[in-house]
């Protein structure tokens, strides 16, 4: 598996914020893709929108309902067209496929077209240990792999890299020094990437969509290199996760609505490519042999799992990355996994386990700003609720535990507002302890934590002298009689 | 509509304004004894056990939910000055409750009486101009359970506009949360400030001298912002603006 970070949140998150040009380029960037996709939308509707929603939640939820039945016919229909197909219940099952099919048949170069799976599996060092180079031709993947990095966002892999800092690394890894523009530096990755794609005996995709009827396996890019990769290796190899899997042809045509206006704005992608298997005799290109590696690789616990299933409902299109005000301030790697974001929250801890991820659904204000721009319609605050309690009581599959103080604190908050009564007599006991603090009806600084954290850039409000319950007793009881 | 002389309805105050904020709770009275609303206050009441909820102690949450549904099981209506407490009341304690015998009646009752301020005002009582007056430039912040929970869009602005001499200013990003939620705000204080900045800056940009919201939570963050940065502008809950010129 990918290297998890997950349990460094706080500090990455730290550097993050305190990075004051990444925070102004954050801002700025989430805010274009975020208003791009409120375009898309007006522009067909909101109304046909919803339905759109709620077409692909339906089909989401049924399709997941059903999933052991549409997997069957699926493997049934790519091994008709000549396919093989491969279920891995984990990583290390997914790497070992991988590299058994590429060592048995002495492959050497991999074209890689996008592929989060294989960042969940670090594909791209096993294939280096086995002696077979990958070369990722997403230009931004590309970006991130010469970087020796991990995906900063689902679909904009380098977004958080400036020009300039592409540039440098342009020159120090590919021997392009000093390009200027961008357009010079897609160019300069378009030459190397060339001899690549040509030369590549291995193509690796992963899918945006499994076809049950018909066998398909369908790419959403907006780069040709993604559709480069499925027809030129003699070797083909779709690697993703079970949850990909859609009924039909028609339920696709929802989704591939959906997709591109809720990640980019775009009305449909430059390329939609469908991969139906390996090259037939009347074909002129393609590759002679085609493997799809479907992969489990924890999605069975949320399937299990009620209240968190619809998050397999997602097709990543970063959506709720962009409009999330957290994301927009830590940004993607402080997530320290390969899904960042309120997606990435609720998927992250239950992939790579919940003990290492508390941070994950805590990090969150429950703004539910998500749910409003997600294109499924999946409530993430909900579910991270729902995490905060597997976290902070435990649950069947995991025996996490909160820390000691939140437990005192939650049991001792518990018992102050059982008893209006001990709540007054708090109350008259916090009125002595802010008095050396309080200046009017503010605390500047309140050296107690919690507090003490929220007084360290805010103005506290200190305790009325009188409460509510006792204004009403006094006066305004009287006055509704 | 329901015909106002015979409405009662239970002020369940909140924590944060029965503590810190009690000139809210009284602004909330006044307006809805204004509009002839017989207004009860149960004395049992505390906390709706929305930050224990949050923090994922289920069990001690629902503690707190079944004092509040035993102590206003009686109550035709019960009002709240606070989107999140009412989203907590309406929302969460039926699935906090669904598989409880007793309380998951008790919970779906309460649910369909349980209504925020504004929301109650415009909905249950039909009203739209409260006859206030408030001279001055007026942003309004959507308060995000309000907004997203309870899909409460319209009826805080349809009540800021009709305020005599109020002139309702846009918020830049107004659907953007203030980086309060609740304990978040102390257990990550980094991304809270950065998110209230970005608040701050475009309550700034509106020109207003006070801004609004339907929340004494995200309010006490705003204000605690402004002021520590200098801001001469006011943060005050909605019922206060409506109860301005009584």
């Amino acid at each position: 598996m990918s290297e998890v970070k997950t349990q460094e949140f706080r500090r990455a998150s730290a550097k993050v914020l305190a990075n004051a040009k990444l925070q102004s380029y954050l801002g700025r960037s989430m805010g274009t893709f975020d208003g791009a996709r409120a375009e898309a939308i007006e522009e067909i509707s909101p109304e046909r929108w919803e339905e759109l929603r709620q077409q692909g939640r339906e089909i989401k939820r049924h399709t997941l309902d059903n999933l052991d039945y549409y997997l069957e016919m699926l493997q049934e229909r790519v091994t008709a067209n000549g396919g093989h197909v491969h279920f891995a219940k984990d990583a290390a099952e997914a790497r070992a496929i991988v590299g058994q099919i590429a060592q048995t048949r002495g492959l050497k170069l991999a074209i890689k077209s996008k592929s989060m799976v294989s960042e969940e599996m670090g594909l791209n060092p096993f294939l280096e240990s086995i002696g077979t180079e990958p070369v990722e031709t997403d230009l931004g993947e590309y970006i991130i792999q010469l970087a020796e990095e991990t995906p900063f966002h689902i679909i904009a892999p380098a977004m958080h890299k400036s020009k300039e800092e592409v540039s440098e690394l342009f020159g120090e890894k590919i021997g392009r020094p000093n390009l200027q523009d961008i357009e010079a530096m897609a160019g300069a990755a378009r030459e190397v990437l060339r001899e690549k794609l040509v030369s590549a005996d291995m193509g690796i995709t992963g899918a945006n969509f499994l076809v049950a009827e018909t066998g398909t396996v369908t790419l959403i890019t907006n780069e040709g290199n993604g559709r480069f990769c499925t027809s030129v290796p003699r070797v083909l190899v779709s690697i993703t996760g079970m949850e990909k899997v859609v009924p039909s042809m028609e339920d696709l045509a929802t989704f591939i609505r959906l997709l591109p206006r809720a990640a980019t704005g775009q009305r449909i992608s430059s390329y939609v490519t469908h991969v139906y298997g390996p090259k037939r005799p009347e074909d002129e290109d393609g590759p002679e042999e085609y493997h799809l590696i479907i992969v489990d690789n924890g999605r069975s616990k949320l399937l299990a799992d009620p209240d968190l299933r619809e998050a397999l409902y997602c097709i990543r299109c970063g959506a709720c990355l962009n409009t999330c005000p957290v994301y927009r301030k830590v940004g993607g790697h402080s997530y320290g996994w390969v899904y960042p974001g309120p997606i990435g929250a609720v998927v992250s801890p239950v992939l790579v386990g919940l003990e290492r991820s508390k941070d994950l659904p805590n990090a969150s204000s429950l703004c539910g700003a998500c749910k409003d721009v997600c294109p499924i319609k999946i409530n993430i605050p909900h579910m991270l609720l729902k995490l905060r309690s597997q976290i902070s009581e435990g649950s069947p599959t995991s025996s996490t535990k909160a820390s000691f103080v939140d437990r005192i604190t939650s049991k001792g908050y518990r018992r102050l507002m059982s008893s209006p009564r001990l709540l007054g007599m708090a109350r008259t006991l916090g009125l002595l302890a802010q008095w050396p603090f309080s200046r009017g009806s503010f605390i500047r600084r309140m050296p107690i934590p919690p507090f003490s954290r929220w007084t360290r850039t805010r103005d506290m409000p200190a305790l009325a002298p009188k409460s509510f319950r006792q204004v009403w007793k006094e006066r305004l009881e009287e006055e509704g009689r | 509509m329901a015909d106002s002389s015979q409405i009662r309805a239970s002020l369940f105050v909140t924590c944060l304004v029965d503590q810190l904020f009690p000139e809210v709770g009284e602004a909330v009275v006044g307006v809805l004894r204004g509009q002839g609303v017989r207004v009860d206050f149960p004395p049992g009441q505390t906390c709706c056990g929305q930050p224990l909820f949050n923090s994922g102690f289920r069990k001690d949450a629902a503690e707190l939910g079944r004092r509040v549904l035993d102590e206003f099981e009686q109550s035709a209506y019960v009002v709240v000055p606070s989107g999140s407490c009412a989203s907590m009341m309406k929302v969460f304690y039926p699935e906090i409750f669904r598989d409880d015998p007793v309380y998951g009646p008790k919970a779906k009752a309460l649910s369909e009486k349980v209504y925020e301020f504004s929301q109650f005002l415009v909905k249950v009582m039909g009203v739209e101009d409260v006859g206030a007056s408030h001279e001055g430039k007026v942003a309004y912040h959507p308060s995000c359970h309000l907004l997203r929970e309870l899909e409460a869009k319209e009826e805080p602005v349809t009540l800021l506009e009709g305020v005599e001499g109020l002139e309702h200013v846009p918020l830049e990003d107004a659907d953007t949360c203030c980086g309060f939620g609740g304990t978040f705000s102390v257990k990550y204080p980094g991304i809270s400030q950065a998110m209230l900045d970005d608040k701050v800056d475009n309550v700034v940009k509106s020109g207003a001298s006070t801004v609004t919201a339907c929340d004494a939570s995200c309010l006490m963050q705003i204000r605690g912002g402004l002021r520590r940065r200098g801001v001469g502008v006011e943060a005050r809950h909605l019922a206060e603006i409506l109860w301005d010129g009584k």
